[in-house]
């Protein structure tokens, strides 16, 4: 076997023990004796359900809309499709707590849309997946782009040669194709939707059972309750660990990835 | 050879960061502070504020450094608690000003207080509402009107334990849509019109007059919130920390902050 080279071994090394010592800090710190009191306390099993919920709902919401905006930059040539790749990833460069505040102006009560339509989605459980959504669509988006680029176009244009329709070949070619992608795409969102904190505080606000969610539920307990605090966070820990764990083959085998 | 020299940079940089973070800690902690004299205050006091404090320290922080030249004064403003937990947890900072007894009490029970707090104002709740209280509200009890969307601070912050005594005084049972993590956080749900109301401090309300008007009502005496403040133990800057002290226990502070809707002690 070739030496590895120190130069890089020791920055990986470090880097390393630099992503995992707060996970190590956290389990170090967990107040065992508590838990069963602390995890049959009614906000903390609320404010987890809510945060599984939501997020899975933005998931979907995500999907809906995220896979044809994925198909629509990677297949049909349009003016401004530059531009309009940039806009997509918008969010995932804007701070949360900004994306809140744009999400209050427009959907709010005196919003651009909100005041229009009259449905009021701020302080509501369907705004707090907005928020979840807003922030986390960009990496599906992506994520399902990538996959789309970097499938064989050969399939898609044999299905035309032969007489399908677009809807068809996206259908019953393209999307089994980049399933993968899809997949590893929507599960990223889900995570990135689950760690949520920014942008649900400032539109969705916190109420236990309505908008608290797990990242809100950590920070508030933080302040008067950090044994809590760190307990929830443990939660949200095993359960992020477990999604990567769960996406990681997929990812690893997915050269398209951006 | 032009990354030697950016490690030079780097390591120069930091160096300086680090003598910059030492000034001022060298000196003898207990000298005399007169507030006005030209004195020998360095460097920078870090203050950690209640947000409610938000305009009127701005102000008096300006005055502060006008006073001691070469002073620069720093504020954080947040949640009392979220403040406290910050100080418990090792917060480089030189004084704390809560706005409340409870969260002051978290940093002096974790002996994190060089001395013990002073209380410099006392605060009270007022409903805010939009401009023209379009819900026609006139105390507590209309806020459970059907239709009427309030915003209350969460318990753990001051303003949030004043609201609830301040509810259970009056006897009504509020279902808040949200309950926010600091008072100026509430103060601008109601600014940008989500909610219709928000229990928060008087001198919120005075300050964004015009966004929002202040409506009184009686059991606000009930749970006045004492505003202490105290020099932290491992400030950096120890002179500093005790002349800004001594500079807001001082009379003309609390005209100041009297003239902006505080209560004196």
């Amino acid at each position: 076997m070739r030496r590895i080279p120190p130069a890089l071994l020791v920055p990986a090394v470090l880097g390393l023990l630099f992503l995992v010592l707060p996970l190590v800090g956290l389990l170090v710190r967990t107040p065992w004796t508590s838990v069963p009191r602390l995890l049959a306390a009614p906000d903390s099993l609320n404010a987890l359900r809510l945060s599984l919920v939501t997020a899975t709902l933005a998931t979907v919401l995500s999907l809906v809309l995220g896979v044809p905006l994925a198909w629509l930059l990677a297949r049909v040539r349009f003016p401004g499709r530059r531009l309009v790749r940039a806009l997509v990833t918008i969010p995932l460069v804007l701070p949360p707590v900004v994306g809140g505040v744009a999400l209050l102006l427009v959907f709010g009560r005196r919003g651009l849309v909100g005041s229009w339509w009259g449905l009021s989605l701020p302080f509501t459980t369907a705004g707090v997946v907005v928020a979840e959504a807003f922030v986390a669509m960009p990496f599906l988006v992506v994520a399902v782009e990538g996959a789309l680029l970097a499938a064989d176009l050969r399939y898609e244009e044999a299905a035309v040669t032969l007489g399908a329709s677009r809807w068809t070949v996206f259908r019953r070619i393209t999307l089994p194709m980049v399933g993968p992608g899809v997949v590893a795409g929507a599960v990223l969102c889900w995570a990135r939707a689950l760690g949520e904190f920014g942008a649900t505080i400032t539109f969705a606000g916190n109420f236990p059972g309505r908008t608290q969610t797990m990242p809100l539920a950590v920070y508030l307990a933080l302040e008067s309750d950090p044994d809590a605090a760190i307990l929830l966070s443990l939660v949200l820990l095993l359960v992020s660990v477990a999604v990567l764990v769960g996406l990681r083959g997929r990812w690893i085998g997915e050269g398209g990835m951006a | 050879m032009g990354s030697k020299q950016r490690i030079l940079a780097v390591v120069a940089v930091v160096a300086m960061l680090g003598l910059a973070g030492c000034g001022g800690s060298d000196k003898p902690a207990n000298e005399p502070v007169a507030s006005g004299s030209a004195d020998s205050l360095t460097g920078t006091v870090t203050v950690l504020a209640a947000s409610s404090l938000t305009e009127v320290f701005d102000q008096l922080g300006k005055q502060f450094e006008a006073a001691h030249h070469g002073v620069k004064v720093t504020f954080s403003y947040g949640g009392s608690s979220t403040l406290a937990q910050q100080i418990v947890n090792g917060a480089p900072a030189d004084v704390f000003a809560a706005a409340s007894p409870a969260t002051m009490k978290t940093v002096t029970s974790a002996g994190m207080a060089s001395e013990s707090p002073t209380v410099f104002v006392r605060n009270q709740l007022v409903i805010a509402v939009g401009p023209g209280n379009p819900k026609h509200i006139a105390g507590l009890a209309d806020l459970i009107k059907p239709g009427v969307k309030v915003a209350l601070c969460a318990a753990a912050v001051p303003c949030g334990a004043a609201a609830k005594t301040a509810l259970s005084a009056a006897g009504v049972n509020l279902k808040p849509v949200t309950l926010e993590q600091d008072v100026k956080s509430a103060l601008s749900k109601v600014e940008l019109g989500e909610v219709d109301a928000a229990l928060v401090y008087r001198t919120d309300a005075k300050s964004a007059s015009g966004k929002v008007e202040g409506v009184e009502f009686p059991e606000s005496a009930k749970a006045i919130n004492d505003y202490p403040i105290a020099a932290l133990k491992d400030a950096p800057n120890p002179d500093g920390a005790k002349a800004f002290v001594a500079f807001i226990l001082s009379a003309p502070a609390r005209d100041a902050m009297v003239q902006v809707g505080f209560q004196a002690p």
